[in-house]
């Protein structure tokens, strides 16, 4: 499994740079993101490099005060903190000197900026590391130099630098020489038991910020004589403008412009307000060529998928039919997920100024350079003129990858020239959404002799299939007879990433699947996992993206945190793990009866993700992970009707609440391995482990998200009626 | 248009808009009061949050026109420092993920301890129930006004 290691190669002179401040101290400049490529090898002439083109910097002030510039954007995942935490580790000073600063990307010094993605700290934790150690061994050697003795006879510790005889300097003291001494290679990074920072309770770095109210996100942006907008859209995805009547729009006072582009029209006003009230006076006429979609039909269309012919497969071990056709039994189940929108806290917002020398963009977006790109093409403008800088985003969950609303900042700044600042209402945000796609899986497993001989997964999904490593991923490699098929469903409707894609509703099916078949086997549900995960070790096929040995761990450790099976009476409990984005976790979940209806009462969460780089911040990551798997299992429902969707607002669209929470109990697996995904990979074992928890508590097994729409008839046995 | 003249945080405020346009939107367009949120516009999420007369009021769905004399507070007035029991156990507990909705919350367990200053947990819940917080920090959020309720009564 060589490819989950951290390989990462780089020339380290092609990442980073030294120099004098002007007002004294250092200043190092690295290219976060080229060096986090693995293998890649900076696309830099290195005679020509300049200042310009670094997009991270730490700076050392002869006081020895650090400032740490972080090019990344905070979308809530905690990177913000996180990632200066690695470099302030090597470079050993103490936290609480270190200055983060989200680093100002409207300057021409920025030009090659990407977002990361949730790979963030797994891709940048060596070259982190490597330009922590790399300016603290540049200033050991400049106080080495100052002593006139071998460097390797000095230490440092917390920003002071001491040689054989005790004498000490401090990084303040020596950080004007430091800026002239050449980078050095091969520097020597700390081991894990000397770390003093990562692994530190650490809070978030925009906390005062957050907590007074101050202005920090996209939609808080403002400029002088900037224009709110509102756009009107197609409400049905399929349909195209005929034609409109903005008569009553322009009659309201505030209102500024109205246009057309393409087959939108969007009204410019004073406030935000202003600019809703004149897109809802618009009088708008829709057409449509084709049929539109509905629900009922994709319905039909994905069952149809599966009961046919036309699947591509991603994996083939074996011979399924052949296992099946010996098997004793064969059990065969279909689930079921709607399409999701995000529902990101802020909706979707942008900020764009075009005029003939420039383009000005300031927002939430996790993909700024992709967009950047999109916007010059669409404007058929050079991609230097463009300037963009990222705000702190009101959440992500992969909406933001998408910069639709930026374009449309930029065409409406475009044809207007004026300042404007999109603004989606939460209505728009969810009729224009990039869903997750409505998804059926089928599953199908063999038994003969009490084991499993064939395992059949087959995907059914709207307009993309599951990405190529999950067809390895569990229990690929366990089983001699395995196969994995897709198909898929061209439709209108605009889907994309959702956060955790895939896993996010296959781990349900397929945890849910294998509880269901431990009973069919009448054998511990527990053993079961363990046993498959034992065929895996050894295994010589390096497409096998998890661990065995480490599954087992986070297995072993639920059981035992949770207590599993000896909860007391009237609490039922659900088991469910699951391997993805390169971490490793599982999950208990237990259940009691109230009021005839399963309640959610508490969830173990077992994890290995390697080092833990900031506690504080993980475990923020694993509760929402957990809670946001359970809200969107329990509630999240979104139909369409005549290709749009039935429901526009939290009126009609649940999420989860307060009330509805279980206590969420996060372990954490002690090891030195390096760090692996944690945004993502508690979500995805969440909604089995509770559905398996329901079927417990009510003898009711669960196929289709979202549950309450199953559980609205559920007829519980007397008997299990608590209270 | 119609000139209003409002109380924001202490300071009296004028200004010229439409009389059906909700509070949210004159704090965050012509007061520069951008700690209040928009999120969904018919007080639903509860992210715009204020206090009108020491009430929880969704100004998303609170017109001018309405808010009369009333005394309002925003999360900019909360304290002049960051440093209300609600605040210092939000930095504590370290409870924000993407942070949007959380003055909002702040807002929410603030009008709750003034009425109730020691809740009990069913009450945290209750009070807070008309909030949403989409990266899911309920938890922390429970664990933070539990706290500040302890730290204020102590």
């Amino acid at each position: 499994m060589s490819h989950n290691k951290n390989e990462q190669r780089f020339s380290r002179r092609g990442f980073m740079k030294a120099t004098s401040l002007a007002g004294g101290g250092l200043l190092i400049g690295f290219t976060f993101f080229e060096s986090c490529k693995p293998g890649a090898e900076p696309a830099l002439d290195l005679a020509e490099l300049n200042y310009n083109d670094f997009n991270a910097f730490i700076k050392i002030a002869d006081n020895g005060a650090v400032t740490i510039f972080s090019p990344n954007p905070e979308i809530g995942q905690g990177v913000k903190t996180s990632m200066p935490m690695i470099i302030a580790e090597e470079l050993d000073v103490d936290w609480k000197d270190v200055h983060v600063v989200q680093a100002p990307l409207d300057s021409k010094n920025y030009t090659r900026q990407v977002a990361g993605g949730s790979q963030s700290i797994r891709h940048g934790w060596e070259p982190l590391r490597q330009t922590g150690a790399t300016a603290r061994q540049m200033l050991v050697n400049a106080a080495a130099a100052r002593w006139g003795v071998d460097a390797s006879e000095c230490s440092s510790s917390r920003g002071v630098i001491t040689n054989a005889k005790g004498e000490t300097l401090t990084y303040g003291d020596v950080v004007n020489e430091a800026a002239g001494m050449e980078i050095p290679e091969d520097v020597k990074l700390k081991p894990v038991s000397e770390f003093h920072i990562i692994g530190q309770e650490i809070g978030n770095v925009d906390i005062d910020e957050i907590v007074t109210g101050k202005p920090l996100f996209g939609l808080d942006y403002k400029k002088e004589g900037m224009y709110y907008a509102c756009v009107a859209r197609p409400p049905a995805f399929g349909q195209t403008l005929d034609s409109f009547d903005d008569s009553e729009a322009r009659a309201i006072s505030g209102v500024k412009e109205v246009v057309r582009f393409g087959d939108k029209v969007a009204v410019l006003a004073t406030d935000t307000w202003t600019a809703m009230k004149g897109k809802k006076a618009l009088k708008l006429s829709w057409k449509s060529d084709t049929s539109l979609e509905s629900t009922a039909e994709h319905h039909k269309i994905l069952t149809g998928l599966l009961d046919g012919n036309s699947f591509e497969t991603l994996r083939k071990d074996g011979d399924v039919k052949k296992a099946f056709s010996k098997a004793d039994f064969v059990l065969e189940r279909t689930y079921e997920s709607p399409f999701l929108p995000h529902n990101c806290m802020e909706p979707m917002n942008f900020f764009a100024e075009v005029t003939p020398e420039k383009i000005h963009l300031v927002g939430p977006i996790q993909t700024p350079e992709g967009t950047a790109n999109r916007i010059a093409e669409v404007l058929e403008r050079d991609v230097a003129d463009i300037h963009l800088e990222m705000t702190r985003q009101g959440g992500g969950f992969g909406r933001r990858l998408y910069g639709d609303f930026a374009i449309e900042a930029a065409e409406i700044s475009n044809l207007t020239q004026k300042p404007v600042q999109v603004v989606f209402s939460r209505e728009d945000d969810m009729a224009d959404g990039i869903y997750r796609p409505a998804i059926k899986y089928r599953i199908a497993a063999s038994v003969k002799d009490g084991a499993i001989t064939g395992y059949h997964l087959k995907e059914a999904s709207i307009n993309s299939n599951m990405y190529g490593l999950i067809p390895n991923f569990f229990p690929a490699g366990a089983l001699e007879n395995y196969q994995v098929d897709v198909a898929k469903f061209d439709s209108k409707i605009t889907t994309g990433a959702w956060r955790a894609p895939y896993t996010n509703f296959l781990a349900f099916a397929e945890q849910t699947f294998f509880d269901e078949l431990a009973e069919l086997m009448e054998t511990d549900r527990i053993q079961l996992r363990l046993d498959l995960l034992d065929n895996v070790k050894g295994t010589t096929d390096d497409r096998i993206q998890y661990s065995p040995e480490r599954m087992q761990k986070v297995i072993r450790t639920a059981v035992e945190k949770s207590g599993w099976g000896s909860a007391p009476d009237g609490v039922y409990q659900g088991f469910s793990a699951y391997y993805c984005h390169n971490s490793h976790v599982a999950e208990v979940a237990e259940v009691v009866m109230e009021g005839g209806q399963p309640v959610v009462k508490r969830v173990v969460c077992v994890v290995d993700c390697g080092i833990v780089v900031n506690p504080l911040g993980a475990r923020n990551q694993v509760e929402g992970g957990v809670i946001d798997g359970i809200g969107h299992a329990m509630y999240g429902d979104f139909a369409f009707e005549d290709g749009a969707p039935e429901n526009l607002n939290f009126d009609g669209y649940r999420l989860i609440r307060i009330k509805e929470i279980p206590r969420v109990e996060t372990h954490f697996i002690k090891n030195t391995e390096s760090p692996t995904g944690l945004g993502e990979p508690a979500l995805p074992p969440a909604g089995a482990a509770v559905a398996n928890a329901i079927k417990a508590a009510t003898g009711k097994r669960l196929y289709n998200q979202p549950f309450i729409k199953e559980l609205k008839d559920l007829q519980i046995p007397k008997k299990e009626i608590i209270g | 248009m119609p000139n209003y003249s409002i109380k924001v945080n202490g300071k009296s405020h004028s200004v010229e808009v439409s009389a059906d346009t909700p509070l949210l939107w004159v704090l965050r367009d012509h007061l520069d009061l951008a700690g209040t949120k928009y999120g969904c516009g018919i007080a639903l999420c509860g992210t715009c949050t204020v206090h009108v007369n020491g009430s929880p009021v969704r100004s998303c769905v609170m017109p001018i026109g309405q808010v009369g004399d009333g005394e309002i507070k925003t999360i900019e007035g909360l304290s002049e420092d960051g440093s209300h029991p609600l605040q210092k156990a939000w930095k504590t507990v370290d409870v924000p993920q993407c942070g949007y909705c959380q003055a909002g919350q702040i807002m929410s367990a603030a009008a709750l301890l003034e009425s109730n200053p020691n809740p009990s947990e069913a009450e945290i819940k209750e009070a807070m129930n008309g909030n949403i917080c989409r990266c899911a920090s309920y938890q922390r959020i429970h664990e933070a006004v539990a706290l500040a309720a302890r730290e204020s009564q102590s």
